[in-house]
């Protein structure tokens, strides 16, 4: 699916780059002839926007590193001083916090998208599966960003979290000890969250490198979900697809400094400006909103370690998504029924997540408990059933033609 | 069950109360704050140089009395942005504090404020704080403005998007401070504790601070107890969030700049994309730069 490379530079400089190391051409055939399929909407956009917040959490986060203390007694400090003497140290905390929660955000549009439009399916399951670890990657190092604060509710969180572990049968005490680095929450924690917060960012640029080989191989799907058979089925990536993802990103990044400079502690919660205190506990703990619904999930089930292992479950499922879906049909735009199961589940990945920050009581767990419940058979019974027995509407002959037949 | 529940709070808030101060008001019969007027709320807001001078002097002769607010160096009252203090202003202030500190022979000292320093606390460590206010240590104040607030709820959490509503703090924290009164008949009312209906759990170990008249203002402010609670609160969100000006003016540009790029990507795609989206009528030998976009 790789654009064929006709690529021949011009400067005698580049020419003899080429000849010893092809990087150009790589470029060239990767991000300029690319072939991309001409009728992708704005929610193809969210890779490169992706690509995009990942640049900026690493240049923001080198710099706020510069200026971080990880010591249990200054990590606090260290942050205010950043927010107070630094210059421009606000914008940088703010930019970085609140560029966790657009990236989330963004990542849950692109997996939305996916499974809408069944961008999983033959041959992309591996490109889904490394979307899969990228997303496990980013759930890790945010939660471990969020504990740098070292305010009330990360270290509160750190507890929570890290305590799940300790569900584990037999050996569970003994793994949260060693998370810790010692018997409770401490420093030692702090500074091996600090080392892996650092590090895991590179890791996911990395699997990001993988998940733009693999979707290189076997090319973007579309809304229609079938295969470019075509020239006239493709644009070259740039101008086209390179326009349509610039002037998309620009539009993604009002809503960006919409949060940073004007609302940005919106997403966060008050309690983190309380330094941390292990002797007194919040009256409510609860994670950033990108977790809440795995939190819902976690608190709907009655016993600890069920719980544990059905917010595990409910994220390692994703991964198994190309196989539990058996329908041969790609895109919901065909897919009458699929496309209301879908959008239930939307609303309910939503609806957990407003869950997610309830206290655990009454009403709101019996809620959480049918959300999760729809939650889990959406993948598990949905999915597979809806291949065999659900009624089809004709698939188009070509992309092209879709195109021109809707105007007509 | 809701007697045991309230057993529990009230007991909670005996053994460590004021200083859990939980942000979220969670109890039922806890009213909402009234959301005040504030000069430095919206996309434009900045502070009032004024008010954030009358909510030093508040800070200064009363709540200094207990309440550290140690990230808050003397130089910060001559930043911009800030209440407008002039350089020398400032460091006649930090003059007026003995800071501690070790002579040229590593003896312990004492000697006046300079610039540079923080505001010394009144207490020497927690521990001593503690003693002195019944085993509560009163919260550092940097922070507070942004530590507190109240649930807003649904649907309201979701217009604060739009409004740009971000004053929960300061307005919980003038709401407590107005918000003493007689226990409701019934409240079992802790040795020491007060009744303030704001208060989560209702019994705060801060007896009421403010009365009117106590602190004299020279810009004709009126002394009542409802405008120093109004100017702490717009000091402490200063003390908690400095730049505050400074990211909503930066903000303004940056947003004319996104806005205008923004466009001007959105006619390059249109023009871009033209080809592709009318092919028609380059089959027919039209040049669609001619047809409708």
């Amino acid at each position: 699916m790789s654009g064929h490379s006709t690529y021949q530079p011009q400067s005698k400089v580049l020419q003899w780059l080429e000849k010893r190391l092809p990087i150009g051409g790589l470029v060239h055939s990767s991000f300029v002839v690319y072939p991309v399929p001409r009728n992708l909407n704005y929610l193809w956009t969210f890779g490169g926007i992706l690509a995009f917040m990942l640049g900026v959490q690493i240049v923001t986060g080198i710099v706020l590193a510069m200026h971080y203390t990880p010591h249990v007694d200054l990590a606090f400090r260290s942050v205010e001083g950043i927010m107070r003497d630094v210059n421009y140290g606000w914008l940088l905390r703010y930019l970085h916090a609140n560029g966790a929660s657009m990236f989330f955000l963004a990542v849950y549009v692109h997996m939305f998208r996916g499974i809408y439009y069944g961008s999983y399916k033959e041959p992309r399951e591996v490109l889904w599966i490394l979307g899969v670890i990228i997303y496990l990657l980013m759930m890790a190092t945010g939660f471990m960003g969020y504990v740098l604060v070292w305010g009330q509710m990360s270290f509160w969180a750190a507890t929570v979290i890290t305590n799940l572990f300790s569900a584990i049968p037999g050996v569970g005490d003994t793994i949260v000890t060693w998370l810790w680095g010692g018997y409770a929450v401490g420093n030692p924690t702090l500074n091996r969250f600090y080392s892996l917060h650092y590090l895991l960012p590179f890791v996911i640029a990395g699997v990001v490198v993988l998940h733009i080989w693999a979707l290189h191989v076997v090319g973007q799907n579309n809304p229609t979900g079938i295969e470019p058979k075509s020239e006239k089925d493709t644009v070259a990536f740039t101008p086209y697809a390179t326009a349509k993802d610039g002037f998309f990103l620009a539009a993604f990044v009002i809503l960006y400094a919409w949060f940073v400079f004007y609302i940005p502690n919106f997403l966060g919660h008050a309690d983190n400006y309380i330094p941390a205190n292990p002797a007194v506990t919040p009256t409510h703990i609860v994670p950033e909103w990108y977790y809440l619904p795995f939190y819902a999930i976690l608190r709907a089930i009655p016993d600890k370690l069920i719980g544990v292992i059905a917010l595990g479950a409910s994220i390692v499922i994703l991964a198994f998504l190309p196989w539990l879906d058996t329908s041969r049909v790609r895109s919901a735009r065909y897919r009458p029924l699929f496309r209301q199961f879908f959008w239930l589940f939307v609303i309910v990945c939503v609806g957990l997540g407003w869950l997610g920050s309830k206290p655990p009581e009454g009403i709101y767990v019996i809620l959480a408990r049918v959300f999760t419940i729809y939650y889990f058979a959406f993948f598990l019974v949905i999915l597979p059933l809806l291949g065999i027995f659900e009624k089809t509407k004709p698939l188009p002959n070509s992309i092209s033609e879709s195109v021109l037949g809707a105007k007509a | 069950m809701k007697m045991q529940r309230t057993i529990i709070a009230l007991a909670l808030a005996g053994c460590v109360g004021s200083s859990i101060a939980p942000a979220v008001a969670q109890e039922h019969d806890t009213p909402t704050p009234p959301m005040l007027k504030w000069s430095f709320s919206g996309p434009f807001g900045r502070y009032d140089q004024g008010q954030l001078q009358r909510g030093f002097k508040i800070y200064k002769e009363v709540c200094a009395a207990c309440h550290s607010i140690q990230m808050l160096a003397f130089r910060n009252l001559a930043d911009p942005g800030g209440p407008g203090f002039s350089e020398a202003q400032a460091a006649a202030v930090a003059a007026d504090y003995k800071i501690k500190d070790l002579d040229d022979k590593g003896e312990p000292t004492e000697r006046p404020g300079r610039l540079a320093d923080t505001f010394p606390p009144p207490f020497a460590n927690e521990l001593v704080a503690k003693a002195a206010n019944g085993g509560v240590a009163p919260p550092d104040m940097s922070t507070l403005a942004k530590a507190r607030t109240f649930e807003r709820g649904f649907p309201w959490f979701v217009f604060d998007t739009i409004t740009q509503y971000q004053e929960q703090g300061p307005d919980y924290i003038a709401a407590l401070l107005n918000g003493y009164e007689e226990p409701p008949k019934g409240f079992q009312l802790p040795q020491g504790g007060h009744y303030n209906k704001y208060f989560p759990g209702h019994n705060i170990a801060m007896s009421p601070p403010l009365q009117a008249g106590q602190v004299t203002f020279d810009d004709g402010a009126p002394q009542t107890q409802e405008q120093y609670s109004k100017d702490i609160s717009a000091f402490l969100m200063w003390a908690a969030e400095p730049h505050m000006v400074a990211r909503k003016r930066i903000g303004l540009q940056v947003m004319i700049v996104l806005i205008v790029l923004a466009g001007l990507m959105y006619f390059t795609k249109k023009k871009v994309w033209h080809e592709v989206e009318k092919p028609r009528e380059i089959a027919r030998g039209q040049d669609p730069k001619k047809t409708a976009a």
